[in-house]
């Protein structure tokens, strides 16, 4: 038996006063119909409350209106799933403004888990992405997926399981991810092409990578920078990579704590990073050819400091990728915890870096580094590997925390 | 003084806050079961068209009495309030015996009211004599028998509101995609005798006038035309709404509207970005000479909602597209 019940309370806005409306669905044989109705026909100020149990779903849902909440009963009790699913791209789409979406699960989506595009603001809070069938390539690309999108908030969510990454911001303005967990995932939590982000308090354990900080050529939004990276813990991401080939994240070998990957203005600090057995953190330029004449394949302004380092490239992963083989075989097997390609742009290997732009490790406990000098790279009979890391210590230029505008 | 019909549309209606449950409140048409249109809406057809599992289309336009739409450059036609586009879905019972009859399926409005274009539903009930609004959508399993013979099933989804918008949107805001005047610039066979769609409308006051050169995308069906020109067209009416700098695919930088000129950008050794699974393993949307490693054609291939291209509005492949784009691929 289907059961809506309409609930009406006064919500004082501003100096207006409107009625919205709480509406509450129980899963039922057509929670599809019921609940894709209910979305359409919310208005702003409303609330939609999913009761505790499992609804199950053939197509995907979608939301397009401004300004309401949709809510179950916490991660275990409410679970939307769509191991059934026959259309729709993914399983909870958002194109509207300043949603709330909470305390709920979306389990075996095709496609993408929930993904929001072009929303100014978003909460996402204590909901749960999730493929029960543990790591696979199959799985849906990604967990929580806020892209082109401003102020942008993951408080207390778990991704489990996607094929590409648990967590993904892309091409996004102001960006808060924290207090989250994300496990078995090919990458924890990933910010792509994204402007001022804090990524703090978070738990990425069990994935391929933990941790990426990313930008990628010929995207409408590139030149990712201003990204904090602080208290969260990185550790024992030991899961095979099982992206399907092609994705920039099939190339992440399986035991990388943190990736930063051409983007300038990434502060990574408080943070534990251990048992990545492959590299605890890796600072590398975009290495495919582009003919992209806007972007910028190297990072820059890089910090790392005040870290705490435990064990970590014990057994690199040099089936996948480059990075592990061409480190392990630099290394000669002895791994660093932080490694850094070297690579710059001509003008900076004969002119010199600008010091704003220089790498700076401080602070970072027994951390060990690899690096390779890229003139000696270039002449013969030098050996390219330095691995002091004193001659990177330098002063901190703390990055501004981010706010966004909450509503 | 517009003449009294028996079967005015209803313009208060169109313009009203909410839609009407059923479609023949509208009063669109005269005969609805045999899709005889009421006076004032008038059938039209576009030179390429969108793939929607195989389903016939059957397009009107309606612009209210004494209003115009104005000629955009690029773009569709800017309709007046109160105008709508109506377009039903059908399949013909047996495409070998056109006579015995269509499937209708469902009618999709465009409605320009006060605020916006706004996009809406009907369906079809079983005797074909009325179609009911589906705000949310509505699984169609039906079948019908092809050219060939062959039965041919198919879990057709009527779109909900939402899912119109994800193609029928630029810059986030609603809007129709078919009628532009390079899409319409063709022979229509209409009651009184054929004529170009633009001269019609002129005549018929629907618009004021249009530019004299109309560069008017290709009939991809079309085989005795150049196959660059045939694919450029089918991509575009396909694809190009939603992968387009103003469509709400354009975070992926692939773009496959007909203005798009750069390579990367039409997929040419573009790399995926956020393809997860669609992908398929392959490297790149295109690579030249190789169909069977390209993302484009494995994603029209596929049916599984994680993977396949259309996102939306397609349970069923297109297989003389595919052999096109397959063409195409191999002879670049």
């Amino acid at each position: 038996m289907k059961k809506i019940i309409f609930f009406w309370s006064l919500i004082l806005l501003a100096s207006l006063t409107v009625s919205a409306k709480e509406i509450f669905i129980e899963p039922s044989d057509n929670s599809q119909e019921e609940v894709q109705t209910a979305l359409i026909e919310l208005s702003s100020g409303d609330i939609l409350t999913l009761s505790p149990g499992t609804f199950v779903f053939e197509d995907g849902l979608s939301l397009d209106v401004d300004e309401v909440i949709v809510r179950g009963s916490g991660i275990n009790e409410t679970i939307l799933d769509f191991k059934n699913q026959m259309s729709g791209a993914q399983g909870l789409l958002v194109t509207s403004d300043r949603v709330t979406l909470k305390d709920f699960a979306v389990a075996d989506a095709k496609g993408d888990a929930i993904k929001v595009i072009g929303a100014e603001g978003i909460n996402m809070i204590n909901l749960k992405t999730e493929w029960t069938g543990g790591p696979k390539s199959t799985n849906g690309a990604y967990g929580l997926y806020p892209v082109e999108s401003i102020d942008v908030l993951i408080d207390g969510c778990v991704a489990i399981g996607a094929s590409d990454a648990g967590i993904y911001v892309g091409q996004s303005k102001n960006i808060i991810v924290r207090n989250s967990v994300a496990q078995y995932n090919v990458a924890g939590i990933e910010i792509e092409n994204s402007y001022y982000a804090d990524v703090y308090d978070n738990l990425s354990s069990h994935n391929t990578g933990g941790i990426l900080v990313f930008d990628l050529p010929d995207l409408p939004q590139q030149g990712g920078h201003h990204v904090r990276v602080f208290r969260n813990k990185v550790i024992d991401n030991d899961t095979d990579n099982f992206a399907p080939e092609g994705n920039i994240v099939g190339e992440v070998p399986r035991g990388t704590g943190i990736i930063i990957q051409a983007n300038s203005d990434v502060e990574v600090f408080d943070n534990d990073i251990s048992g990545n057995g492959t590299v605890n953190v890796s600072i590398v330029t975009y290495s495919n050819e582009t003919q992209d004449e806007n972007y910028n394949p190297h990072p820059k302004s890089i910090q790392i400091h005040g870290n705490r380092f435990g064990e970590g490239g014990f057994d690199p992963d040099v089936e996948t990728g480059e990075l592990a083989s061409i480190l392990y075989e630099l290394s000669g097997g002895e791994m660093p915890d932080i490694f850094w390609d070297g690579v710059l742009p001509t003008s900076q290997i004969i002119f010199g870096q600008p010091d704003v732009e220089r790498l700076v490790l401080s602070n970072n406990g027994d951390a060990t580094f690899l690096t390779i000098n890229p003139i000696k790279f270039l002449l013969p009979f030098f050996d390219p590997v330095e691995r002091d890391i004193s001659k990177y210590d330098g002063e901190i230029r703390p990055l501004s925390e981010i706010t966004i505008n909450s509503f | 003084m517009s003449s009294l019909h028996a079967f005015a549309v209803n313009d208060e209606l169109i313009l009203a806050d909410d839609f009407p449950t059923k479609l023949s409140e509208f009063t669109f048409f005269d005969d609805a079961s045999a899709q005889v249109p009421s006076e004032g809406v008038i059938p039209y057809e576009l030179i390429s068209t969108l793939f929607s599992d195989y389903t016939y289309k059957q397009r009107w336009v309606y612009v209210p009495n004494n209003k115009k739409a104005e000629y955009k450059e690029d773009w569709v036609f800017d309709f007046p309030v109160g105008s709508v586009l109506i377009k039903t879905f059908y399949y013909l019972y047996d495409e070998r015996n056109p006579k015995l009859g269509k499937n209708l399926l469902e009618t999709r409005l465009l409605i320009r009211k006060e605020d916006q274009w706004h996009a809406v539903s009907y369906a079809w009930n079983k005797e074909q004599s009325e179609a009911f609004i589906k705000k949310a959508g509505k699984t169609i399993k039906t079948s019908w028998i092809d050219q060939f013979g062959e039965v041919k099933s198919v879990r057709y989804r009527v779109p909900n509101k939402n899912q119109c918008k994800e193609c029928h949107a630029a810059n986030d805001i609603v809007t129709p995609i078919g009628p532009k005047a390079r899409n319409l610039n063709k022979v229509y066979a209409y009651d009184e005798g054929s004529f170009n769609q633009l001269t019609y409308w002129i005549n018929k006051e629907f618009i004021e006038t249009t530019p004299l050169e109309i560069v008017s995308p290709v009939d991809w069906t079309n085989e005795d035309l150049d196959l660059d020109s045939r694919v450029r067209s089918y991509l575009d009416i396909n694809c190009g709404h939603c992968h387009a700098p103003t469509g709400s695919a354009n975070s992926t930088g692939l773009y496959l509207h007909l203005n798009e000129n750069r390579d990367t950008h039409l997929g040419i050794f573009k790399k995926p970005v956020a393809t997860g699974r669609g992908s398929g393993g392959f490297l790149y949307s295109i690579v030249p000479g190789k169909p069977e490693e390209s993302i484009m054609l494995y994603r029209m291939i596929s049916k599984d909602p994680g993977i396949m291209m259309p996102e939306s509005g397609k349970s069923l492949m297109h297989e003389e597209a595919i052999v096109m784009i397959k063409d195409w691929i191999s002879s670049m």
